[in-house]
């Protein structure tokens, strides 16, 4: 019985120490969030900085995000369609597939490409820089570390992506039309003028106002993690797989609750 | 305990508190100007947490420190940043920026805190990385490419590049092999002697007696956060503390 008992309360008191961890991760995370808008406005402006990072962030995710819309496009367009046929409404699968993509698919699967990518990035290249001592190099010249390394990166990952995001909705609108009217032989010119009754402007904005929030959230806590390494190899690793963790959390998190927000408002 | 008229850094009751854990512990200590200083310890004994308590990276929980004649407590976020300039360091491993080359990061300050021209920071890169003897074939590689020797020479042309008052060197040979021990050894003596003129003060974070004992001018030694000896470096073996005697024959 005894035994039993101190199971149950090392059960409870680790349930515990998981929570009050968590907690106490968040607030750290928070005050993380902090010292970026502080670091942001102040100068000097590193524009080099920014660019290389949008570069990275941005225009290296291209190739990935162009496989990911188009095949993501093409198969929506197969399972709406098996389902749309059976009751006659083929030719909505344009419109229902482009709303899927503007309002979730693009955005949501974007910033999980993202996290993957450039959050383990971030996670990993300033990890390495904390464990080799450059994060202090830069401290000792008189250089904040979350202005000079976080600050681009966190800039750079809120602007790319929602252009990615767009980018993605309209790949995938093209995978989708050419399957929906090539393989499923759905009219050309009915597919695209349902399109343009049924899909409207705030889909998209819906879809580029969360693509915006994970974008910020994805870097700040792909940054985080990279600070947040101390010791070796090791270390690094743990950050970076961290990052990609919680970065794709978040978005699966922050989605529902931006949804249920923006769907009152827009 | 030794006093100096002219001192670098003067240390007054500083204490620093981690949690529960007390690390540095009513300490005083005095550091002088123009000559090379090593503070010798066990791991453990607060070395590193002194040094970024006078870097001003870590607030004192009380006490006072003094650099330069400057009481780092009365100054502001923003001056303290600035008045980093006026230190240099050298890293254990160098930590030189691995996205750079050994040129671009000699540059580096010297882009970030000077307005020279692009060729002016050029010329004084190059100087520097020639005068701690960096060959130059090796300046546009990049950190990968080099040895562990060079690197050091690299991280100690950018710490000079703004003409430190400052020097400070953490570890800078443990994990090197003798030859090139004794080669930043040679340099830590060399940086000393060509900045005499300027007082240049070296501080230097070892657990290498015996070079420490060649090359320094005082030894200080710290122990559970207090300086516990501290004598002129010819002195130094001849010191009754047990610790000293401990650590000296190991
Ligand atoms: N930021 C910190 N938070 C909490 N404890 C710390 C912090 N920095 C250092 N300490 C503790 O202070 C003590 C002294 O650490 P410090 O790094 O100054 O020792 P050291 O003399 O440099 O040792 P080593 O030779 O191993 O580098 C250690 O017990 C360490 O755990
Ligand atoms: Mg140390």
């Amino acid at each position: 019985m005894e035994m039993v008992q101190g199971r149950f309360e090392n059960f409870v008191s680790g349930i515990g120490r998981v929570i009050i961890q968590n907690i106490n991760g968040l607030g750290s995370i928070f005050k993380f969030m902090l010292s970026f808008f502080y670091w942001a406005v102040r100068p000097p402006i590193r524009p080099r900085l920014l660019f290389e990072q949008l570069e990275f962030i941005g225009n290296k995710s291209i190739f990935i995000i162009t496989l990911a819309g188009s095949f993501t496009g093409m198969v929506m367009a197969y399972q709406t369609y098996f389902g749309f046929q059976l009751i006659n409404v083929d030719s909505l699968v344009g419109p229902v597939t482009a709303i899927s993509l503007a309002r979730e698919l693009a955005p949501v699967l974007t910033g999980l490409i993202v996290a993957g990518r450039a959050g383990a990035a971030m996670a990993a290249q300033i990890g390495t820089m904390k464990v080799t001592e450059q994060v202090d190099a830069l401290e000792v010249m008189g250089i904040n570390s979350v202005q000079y390394l976080a600050v681009p990166r966190i800039i750079a990952g809120t602007l790319s992506v929602p252009m990615l995001s767009v980018f993605f909705l309209f790949i995938g609108n093209v995978g989708s039309y050419f399957v929906g009217t090539k393989a499923l032989a759905i009219d050309e010119a009915i597919y695209l003028s349902k399109l343009g009754d049924f899909m409207f402007l705030t889909d998209i904005w819906q879809g580029v106002i969360k693509a915006f929030f994970f974008g910020f959230v994805v870097s700040v806590i792909g940054t985080y993690f990279g600070f947040s390494v101390t010791k070796g190899a090791e270390g690094v690793g743990k950050g970076t797989n961290l990052a990609v963790v919680w970065g794709m959390i978040s978005v699966l998190v922050l989605d529902y609750f931006l949804t249920s927000f923006l769907v009152q408002v827009l | 305990m030794l006093h100096f008229e002219n001192s670098a850094v003067e240390i007054k009751n500083l204490t620093k508190v981690f949690g529960e854990h007390t690390v540095l512990n009513n300490l005083n200590f005095d550091i002088p100007k123009g000559k090379i200083t090593t503070i010798l310890g066990f791991s453990g004994a607060g070395k590193s947490t002194l040094l970024k308590h006078i870097l001003g990276l870590h607030k004192p929980t009380s006490g006072q420190i003094n650099v330069l004649d400057r009481d780092l407590s009365k100054m502001s976020e923003v001056d303290l940043r600035e008045f980093r300039q006026k230190f240099g360091m050298l890293f254990q491993y160098a930590a030189l920026f691995d996205s750079m080359t050994a040129k671009q990061n000699v540059e580096f300050p010297l882009k970030e805190f000077t307005s020279m021209t692009p060729e002016e920071v050029n010329n004084r890169a190059e100087t520097l990385l020639e005068s701690v003897g960096l060959e130059e074939f090796s300046h546009n590689k990049l950190p990968s490419e080099l040895s562990g020797g060079m690197r050091k020479r690299v991280g100690l042309a950018r710490a000079l590049a703004l003409s430190p008052d400052i020097m400070l060197y953490d570890e800078p040979t443990t994990g090197l092999d003798p030859i090139t021990t004794k080669m930043v050894n040679d340099l830590i003596v060399e940086t000393g002697e060509i900045h005499k003129e300027q007082q240049m003060s070296s501080i230097i974070i070892s657990h290498d007696v015996q070079a420490t004992l060649k090359i320094s001018d005082y030894v200080a030694f710290l122990n559970r956060g207090n300086i516990v000896e501290y004598l002129p470096a010819s002195e130094f073996a001849k010191s009754e503390h047990p610790l000293v005697q401990e650590f000296i024959n190991l």
